[in-house]
C-alpha cells in the first residue's frame, strides 16, 4: 500500500480547500468543508491501519506481545467515530445556516450576498 | 465529597446547565440559571486556583471515571490553565448579570431558552479546553466551544441580517481551523502513539528535528492562529464581533481568543516544549514577524473603522498580537507580560464591549454618529467607555501599563528593542483610536438633541463598571495577576 494511500488523501484533503477558498456557492462550501473533514478522518483511520493485522481483541491464550505485533491500533478508529459524530454536528449547522441565508436573501451566492448587504 | 471531583465539577455543571435550560420555558428561568452556573463555576474556579498557587505545590490532577493517565483521559490544573479558568468563569459571571436586559431588547422571548442554552455549552467547551490535559479531548470540547459560539453569533440576526453571513463565514473558517488542528493532532499520536499531553512533551522531548513533528507543528498552529485570529487569520473576527449580540460580544472577546492564546501557549511550551518549538523549528521568527503585523497594521485599520464595535474587534486582533509577542519572545519578562496581558485585555475589553451594549440598549447602535455627546447624557457609560480605552492604549494606573511594562521589558531582555519601538507605536495608534471615540463622546454635538436618551440602567452599568474598576484596581494593584502571571509563567517552563 506505501505512500500512495497517504498522498491521495493529501489529494482530497486539497480539493476540499480548494472548494473552500475559491467557490462562492455556499452549498459548494459546504461540500468542500465535508471533503476536508473526510480526508482528515480517512488520515485518522489511516495511522491505526495495518497491512494484515486483526481486530484488536485479545483472544484467550494468545500472549500479548504477539497480539501487540499482529492487531491494528484501535485508537483512531475511536478518534474517527467522535469526529464524524461531530462532523454530523457541523454539518446540521451548516445546512441550517444555509437554510436563513436563503430565506434573508433568496440566493446561495456569497458575492451577490455581499452586494445585498444590510 | 465535592473537593475531590472539583476540576470534573468546572466542565459538568455548565454542560447539563445547558441542556436543563431548554426545558425552562420562555421567561427568566434560563437567565436565572445561567447566572447561578456561572457564579457557582467562578466559585470553583477561585477554589482551584487557591489550592494551585500555594508554593511548591504540585499540579491537580483528576483522572476521568478513575482511569490513570496515559490511558485515559485527565485533567491537569497548574498556575496557567487555573488562571485562565477563573478568567473565563469571571467574565462569563459578570457577562450573566449584564445578559437579561440586553438579551431581551435583542434577541425575540421564544429564543431565549436556547440563547442561555448555547451560552452555557459555550462556556462548557471553553472551561473544558482550558481544564484538560488530553489533545483529543481539546479538539472535541473545541468543537462544542465553537459550534455554540456560531449559533451565538447568528442570533444577532434579528437586529441585522448580516449576522448569518458573518457567523457562516467564521464557521468555515472555524471548522477549517479546528480540522487541521486535529489533523495535527492526529501526526502527533502517528509519531508518539499517544493522545496525553504531559506523556506527549515527554516524547517529544527526545526528538531530533523530524518531518512528522515539523508537519504537525504547522498544521496546529495554522489551526491555533485561526482560532485565537492572529493576523493574518484574522478575517473572520471583526464580523462576527460586530453582528453578534451585545453581550455575546463581550464574551467572546474576552475570553474566546483567550482560550486559544491559552492553546498556544500549551501546545508550543508544554506539548512541542521550548526546544522543540525554537531551537528546532525556530517558531520564534514568524511568531515575533506576524505579531508585529498584527499590532500595526491592524491597529491602523481600527483608526479608520465608523461602527465602534469593529473598531474594538480591530483593537482586539491588535491586541492578541501583544500577546503573541510576548509568547514569542519566550522569555520569562515577556511571557509573564503575555499572561497577564490575557487578564487584562479581558477585563479591559470585556468592559468596553459591556459599556457598548449599554450604548446599544439606548440607542439601538453603536456607531461613531449615535455615540456623538454622549458624554453628557450617558456620563457613567461614557466615562467607563473613556477608562477602558485609556486601558487599551497603556496609560499608567490602568492594567494596559502593567503587560506592556512587562512585554517592554521582555523585548529588552531578549535584545530586542526594535520590538519595544513596535510597542510604543501600536500605543499611539491605540491613542488615535481610543481619542477618535472620546472626542465623539464629549467635543461633538448630539446628532438629534431632541431625543431623550437617559443613562443605561444598574443591571447594565454595574457589571460594566464592575470590569472596567477591575482593570483599574489590577493597574494599581498588580501584586496578584503579576504574581500569578510568573507562576504561570514557570509552569510553561521559561523561570527566571
Amino acid at each position: 500500500m506505501g505512500i500512495t494511500i497517504y498522498v491521495l488523501t493529501f489529494a482530497l484533503l486539497l480539493i476540499g480547500i480548494y472548494a473552500v477558498v475559491a467557490k462562492k456557492n455556499v452549498v459548494k462550501i459546504i461540500v468542500g468543508v465535508l471533503v476536508i473533514d473526510y480526508a482528515v478522518n480517512l488520515f485518522l483511520v489511516l495511522v491505526g491501519y495495518r497491512t494484515g493485522g486483526g481486530a484488536p481483541i485479545l483472544a484467550e491464550g494468545q500472549p500479548v506481545t504477539e497480539f501487540a505485533r499482529t492487531a491494528v491500533d484501535p485508537l483512531p478508529q475511536a478518534m474517527v467515530l467522535t469526529s464524524i459524530v461531530i462532523g454530523l454536528g457541523i454539518t446540521a449547522l451548516m445546512v441550517a445556516m444555509a437554510i436563513r441565508l436563503w430565506e434573508n436573501y433568496r440566493t446561495f451566492d456569497m458575492n451577490e450576498i455581499r452586494r445585498l448587504r444590510g | 465529597m465535592i473537593a475531590p471531583h472539583l476540576p470534573a465539577l468546572i466542565v459538568v455543571v455548565p454542560l447539563v446547565a445547558g441542556l436543563v435550560a431548554l426545558f425552562l420555558g420562555r421567561g427568566h428561568l434560563p437567565w436565572l440559571l445561567t447566572l447561578l452556573v456561572t457564579w457557582a463555576v467562578f466559585a470553583l474556579s477561585a477554589t482551584l486556583l487557591g489550592r494551585v498557587l500555594v508554593a511548591g505545590a504540585p499540579p491537580v490532577e483528576y483522572a476521568m471515571g478513575s482511569w490513570p493517565a496515559p490511558w485515559g483521559i485527565v485533567y491537569r490544573v497548574d498556575a496557567v490553565n487555573a488562571f485562565v479558568l477563573t478568567i473565563v468563569s469571571g467574565i462569563a459571571a459578570v457577562c450573566a448579570v449584564f445578559a437579561r436586559l440586553s438579551v431581551a431588547a435583542e434577541i425575540p422571548a421564544e429564543r431565549w431558552r436556547f440563547f442561555y442554552s448555547a451560552w452555557l455549552l459555550c462556556l462548557t467547551g471553553l472551561l473544558g479546553i482550558t481544564i484538560t490535559g488530553d489533545a483529543f479531548n481539546l479538539y472535541v470540547l473545541l468543537e462544542i466551544a465553537s459550534l455554540s459560539t456560531y449559533t451565538l453569533v447568528a442570533l444577532g440576526v434579528q437586529k441585522d441580517r448580516r449576522a448569518l453571513t458573518a457567523a457562516f463565514r467564521y464557521l468555515i473558517l472555524g471548522t477549517v481551523g479546528a480540522t487541521f488542528l486535529l489533523l495535527g493532532i492526529g501526526h502527533l499520536y502517528m509519531k508518539t502513539g499517544t493522545l496525553n499531553m504531559v506523556d506527549l512533551a515527554d516524547r517529544l522531548a527526545g526528538l531530533q528535528s523530524d518531518r512528522v513533528v515539523l508537519t504537525a507543528f504547522a498544521l496546529i498552529v495554522t489551526g491555533l492562529g485561526l482560532k485565537v485570529a492572529l493576523f493574518p487569520l484574522h478575517m473572520w473576527l471583526p464580523n462576527a464581533y460586530t453582528y453578534a449580540p451585545s453581550v455575546v460580544t463581550a464574551f467572546l472577546a474576552a475570553t474566546a481568543t483567550k482560550v486559544g492564546a491559552y492553546m498556544t501557549f500549551r501546545f508550543l511550551f508544554t506539548v512541542f516544549g521550548l526546544r522543540v518549538t525554537f531551537d528546532f523549528l525556530s517558531a520564534d521568527v514568524f511568531l515575533i514577524g506576524f505579531s508585529c503585523l498584527a499590532i500595526l497594521v491592524a491597529s491602523v485599520l481600527a483608526i479608520r473603522q465608523n461602527n465602534i464595535k469593529r473598531l474594538l474587534a480591530y483593537s482586539s486582533v491588535a491586541q492578541i498580537g501583544y500577546i503573541m509577542l510576548g509568547l514569542g519572545l519566550h522569555n520569562h519578562a515577556s511571557v509573564t507580560g503575555a499572561v497577564v496581558h490575557v487578564f487584562n485585555h479581558a477585563v479591559m475589553k470585556g468592559g468596553l464591549f459591556l459599556a457598548l451594549g449599554a450604548v446599544v440598549y439606548r440607542l439601538g447602535g453603536a456607531t461613531i454618529g449615535e455615540l456623538r455627546g454622549l458624554g453628557r447624557r450617558m456620563p457613567l457609560t461614557a466615562a467607563a467607555i473613556v477608562v477602558g480605552g485609556m486601558g487599551l492604549v497603556g496609560v499608567p494606573a490602568t492594567a494596559g501599563f502593567i503587560s506592556k511594562w512587562y512585554l517592554v521589558a521582555g523585548c529588552l531582555h531578549g535584545d530586542a528593542w526594535p520590538l519595544a519601538v513596535v510597542i510604543l507605536v501600536g500605543s499611539i495608534l491605540a491613542l488615535l483610536y481610543v481619542w477618535r471615540v472620546v472626542e465623539a463622546l464629549y467635543f461633538a454635538v448630539p446628532e438629534n438633541p431632541s431625543l431623550p436618551v437617559r443613562e443605561a440602567p444598574l443591571a447594565l452599568l454595574v457589571p460594566t463598571w464592575v470590569l472596567i474598576g477591575a482593570s483599574l484596581y489590577f493597574g494599581l494593584h498588580a501584586t496578584f495577576t503579576v504574581a500569578t502571571a510568573k507562576a504561570a509563567a514557570v509552569a510553561l517552563g521559561v523561570g527566571e
